[in-house]
This record gives structure tokens, sequence and C-alpha cells, in this order.
């Protein structure tokens, strides 16, 4: 699980000695966030995302116990235990706006973290089931989420149930029954509202559950690192701690000054004004959107307006917009070339930044857009990029790209030429 | 002393069934139909429950509404739109040639004979689930003077049906009947 010159733990006095034999979780602790765990040393900052979304996870797991206390998911209350909650419980206002920020900062420092992974190519072998919990993970958290904007009952969380439930009502045969099934009745009422608050308060469990799952993976092989060349000697690592708990208590300060700049000066920046209407079942708003997290997704949804051959458009939409998540768990299989770091890949690196990343940049800007033209014809191209880029582009790259050559071993790349001469 | 007899059945003799393999397989399959029973009512639960689907029909007094007028009512938890059509909707909502639609209905099926000015319609895009507008005055009515989908740009015509965007078939007619000359019963 570990390098040969990891540090071994020595319980230093006997209490520790007598815990040691008994339940070894200093140990644990040692092996995997401590002196026991060599790290390369030439890890960057992109490096720290992981340990923030894990801040940012008991984040809204704190918040979100104590809200629970106040909030009563019932229809005929929700909205106004919310307001209470808003009102008149002490810091009750704080509690809330650090938990509605906190998931846009959990989406944010998650993100960072995916497409550090794209990059670096994080996602090739041996590290291929750390990628694919790591999808795990990103999908509870968008069923969570989904499920936490829909409890405080306003017009854009009962829409947004609505709508996404209807997703499932494209199913064939079986669809119009599963969203009933999931509904509880024929729209989204009391029985959605208490299903999703039982849901939601569970889901971050079970996501801080396949998180340990997501390191123990990551433990196999070690960590990955900016050259994406393997550890091969002590010299190419350093001890994570304090090395590195250094530097992620470093970002953890950033983090948390842009969190409580976001909090305390503009908690709503983020949200949409529409949810604080109650929910009315007879009247949509004029322009619904999701949360910005899901704005990429909801534009590939937006732009299947054509059937095609014999599914219906409806289906079309639902079927990209869960295949464009699904698409990246193959991955891994997909991109073939052995050299894992973008800065030894020309090509793999100019279709990173000014493919995919506007690509994406472009699909976010679109979900938030109204459904109209010319923002569905550029849905269309932009999601097209986004399929071809995973599907054609990377595979045809790892075939034909030339890398350029990679330095002999970390210690190297640190201490002799600098990476951009070698690039 | 039973020994050559367990000898016998632990290696069993040409195609035939062990006897421990016998006890695995039934006491595996049995816990497995107790599995699948207990699930059951775990799964059950999330259908709508007795209270929901309990939804009388409703009766409307539609006398109020004037030609080109339009309500909105709910009916189990939904909106229903209905609509008093003008006489130069209905001649151009026949005159259309269904081959065309996406969801090919004429004027006839979706109206009852004798009372053709009202069309009543769930106003639930067939889309996603939202509320088009259109019904209430003011609203944008679409490229087809209808109904039109806000969230994802459906357009319906003046009998509800998709004439464009992403929406599969047209606005659900649901069972309708004619109690009096101004009352109209729904489901």
């Amino acid at each position: 699980m570990s390098f040969p010159w990891a540090k071994q733990y020595t319980p230093e006095n006997d209490f520790m000695k007598w815990m040691d034999t008994r339940l070894p979780l200093p140990r644990m602790v040692y092996n995997v966030v401590g002196v026991g765990y060599p790290t390369p040393r030439n890890l960057n900052y992109f490096w720290n995302f992981g340990a923030l979304a894990g801040v940012a996870l008991v984040i809204q797991i704190l918040t979100g116990v104590i809200l629970a206390m106040h909030y009563a998911a019932n229809v005929g209350v929700a909205f106004d235990s919310v307001e209470h909650i808003m009102r008149n419980v002490n810091y009750g206002w704080f509690l809330r706006y650090a938990h509605m920020n906190g998931a846009s900062f959990f989406f944010i420092v998650v993100y960072i973290h995916i497409f550090r992974g794209l990059f670096y190519s994080s996602y090739k072998a041996p590290r291929e089931m750390v990628w694919l919990l790591g999808l795990v993970i990103f999908l509870l958290m968008m069923a969570t989420a989904f499920m936490g904007y829909v409890l405080p009952w306003g017009q854009m969380s009962f829409w947004g149930a609505k709508v996404i439930t209807g997703l499932f009502s494209a199913i064939p045969l079986v669809g119009p029954a599963l969203q009933e099934w999931l509904l509880g009745g024929f729209s989204p009422d009391n029985a959605t509202l208490n299903r999703f608050f039982s849901l939601h308060f569970v889901l971050p469990f079970v996501i801080a559950g396949v998180i340990i799952l997501h390191i123990w993976a990551l433990h196999i092989p070690g960590s990955s690192n900016p050259t994406g060349i393997e550890v091969k000697g002590e010299q190419d690592t350093v001890p994570f701690h304090p090395y590195y708990t250094a530097k992620d208590g470093f970002g953890l300060g950033i983090f948390l000054i842009l969190f409580c700049a976001l909090t305390f000066f503009s908690p709503n920046l983020l949200g949409h004004p529409d949810n604080y209407i109650p929910a009315n079942e007879l009247s949509t708003p004029a322009h619904i959107v999701p949360e910005w997290y899901f704005w990429p997704f909801y534009a590939i949804l937006r732009a299947f307006t054509f059937d095609f051959l014999f599914i219906p458009a409806k289906l079309l939409g639902v079927l990209a917009m869960f295949g464009s998540i699904l698409l990246l768990f193959f991955l891994p299989w997909l991109d073939k070339s052995p050299v894992r770091s973008g800065h030894y890949r020309p090509i793999f690196r100019k279709f990173f930044w000014f493919g995919l990343i506007p690509c994406i940049v472009l699909l976010g800007y679109l979900g938030g857009a109204p459904a109209e033209e010319p923002y569905v014809m550029l849905s269309q191209l932009a999601s097209a990029y986004y399929f071809a880029h995973f599907l054609i582009i990377l595979p045809l790259i790892s075939m034909f790209e030339k890398p350029v050559p990679l330095p002999n071993s970390i210690t190297e790349s640190v201490t002799g030429k600098p990476l951009e001469t070698a690039a | 002393m039973a020994e050559p007899e367990v000898k016998e059945a632990v290696e069993g003799e040409g195609g035939e069934v062990r006897r421990r393999d016998f006890i695995n397989i039934a006491a595996v399959s049995f816990a497995g139909v107790g599995a699948g029973v207990t699930v059951l009512p775990l799964v059950s639960q999330m259908s709508p429950s007795a209270d929901v689907l309990a939804l009388a029909s409703i009766e409307v007094d539609v006398s109020s509404i004037e030609v080109g007028q339009a309500i909105k009512t709910s009916w189990r938890k939904q909106p229903i739109f209905i609509r008093n059509l003008t006489p130069k909707e209905i001649e151009e909502s026949k005159k259309v040639d269904i081959a065309d639609l996406r969801d090919p209905q004429s004027f006839e099926d979706r109206t009852l004979p004798g009372k053709e000015n009202w069309l009543i319609t769930l106003g639930v895009c067939t889309h996603l689930g939202c509320v088009p507008l259109g019904a209430a005055q003011g609203e944008i009515k679409g490229e087809y003077d209808g109904y039109f989908c806000p969230c994802h740009g459906s357009h319906y015509d003046a009998v509800g049906r998709i004439r464009k965007g992403p929406a599969p078939t047209n606005l659900e007619v649901p069972e309708f009947s004619f109690v009096s000359d101004t009352v109209v019963k729904i489901g």
C-alpha cells in the first residue's frame, strides 16, 4: 500500500502502544495523511482541491444537520420554516447562507479537481478506480444538490423537481410510471418533499463512504503528479505531513476567504430570486433554470429539439445529458496515450485549453440562457463538440500524437532544467 | 457409522444431484425469495399513496368563458386549460394537414362533437412538465397562436398540438363530458 521507504508508525507512550494493539486508528491516520505517506515532491496547487472538497463536504454536513433542526419538510410550512431560519433562529441566516454557498463552493472545487484529473490524465492506469469512484461521488453530489434545492419549496424548487423528474418520463414504456413512483404522485407534492428531505440528509454520508473508497484506491499506487511519471525512488517523495498538510492548509485559507466573501457580502449572487416566491403549481416561472453547476448539462439537454430516426427529441436530450457524464466512465480506455501529463502532450494540450475548456464554459453560459435562438443553435454546436472531444478527438490524438520527451525522474524535473523548456 | 453414505453424498454418482448442493441451492433460493419479498414494501411505499390516488373528478362551470378566452384550473394537482375557441381558430385547425404533425391528431380527435368550441387540455408541457403560457390574457401564445412553453421552447397550436420544439406529443386531453350545457366534468 505504500513505498518501501515509508516511515513506520511507532507509538510514543504506553497508552498509544496499548491503543495500537487494540484499535490502530492513529496508525491509520499516520499512514494516510501523515508522515507515513510518501507523496511526490512536485505537487502543485491543483493538488489542493481533493482536500478542499473534503472540507466542503464537512461544512455542508455540519451546517446541514443544524438546519435540519429548524426546518420542516411539509409543503404547508417548508417555505415559511426557511424564512423562520432566516429571521428568527439565532445565526440562522448565517447557517443557511453558508449551506447555500457551501454547495456552490463544493462544486467549484470538485470541478477544478476533475479538470485537474483531465489535464494530467490522472484517470489512467493504475488509477482507473480512483477516477471511477470520483465520478460516482460526482453523481451522488448532483443528486444531493438537486434534492436540497427542492427543500425550500420555492418556485424554482417546485419547477426544478417537476422538470428533473420529468426527465425520467422520457424513458420508453416505463417512463411515466417511473416518474409517478419517484414523485409519489402525479406532480411534486408532500410525498416528494418528504422523501427528498430524507434522501438529502442521508446521501452526504454515502458520499463520505465513497470518499473513503476513493482515498483507499488512491493510496494503492499513491498520488499522481504534474509530470505524470511514476515515483522512482525516495528522492522523488516527501512525507505528506508536514509538507502537504501545510500546502493544503494554505490553500484552505484562500478557499475560506473566498467562501466568507461570498457568504457574507453577496450570499444570493449564485441563487435565483424566483426561489424566494413560494411554490405555485399553476404558474411556471418565465425563465426556469437549475443552479449554475448544472448549466452545462442543462444546455446539452435542451440542445435536442429534433427527432432523430425513431428516437423522439425529448428522449435524445435525456440520453445525451446522462451520456455526457456516463462517457467519462470510459475515459481511461478512450485515451490510450501512455503519457499522462498534458505538459508533455502538445496536441492534447491545445485541444484541452482551446477545445474542451471553452466548450464547457460556453455550455455553462448557454444552460443559463433562455431557450431561444441563437442559444439553441450554439448549444447544439457545443454539445456536438463535447461528445466529439471525448469520443473522436481524444482517441485519435492518443494514436497520432508525438509526445515531448519525458524527464527521467520527478527529481530531475524539479532540480534540473525547468519544465517549460522541456515542453 | 454412516461413513459410506456420507461419502456417496459428497461425491455423487454420474450426473446425480449431490445432497449438499441441493441444500445449498435450496437455502440460498429461500433466502433470495425472502429478500425479494422484503424489498417489495420498501419499493412500493414510494408509489402514490391511497389519499393521492383517491382523487375525485372535478366539475367546472364554463358559462363565463367568452369566445377566445381561456381559464386555468387545477385537477389532480395539475393545471387544466379550458379554452373557448374562436370560429377562426376552429377553421384554421381543421385545415392543418395532420400528416405534417409530430403527433398526428385531427381537430375532431381533440374536441367533443357538438361542443367543438371547447378545448380542454392538461396545462402540462409533454416535454418536461412545465405549465405552457397562452391561457391567461397577455401571455405569449407562441408561433402557432396556441400555447408556448417557456422552459424549453415548445410551440403548440390553438388546439394544443405540438408544432415546434422538443415536446414529443400534443397537450394531453383528459377524459371529460358535459353534464349540462355549461358545466363540464373532468376525470
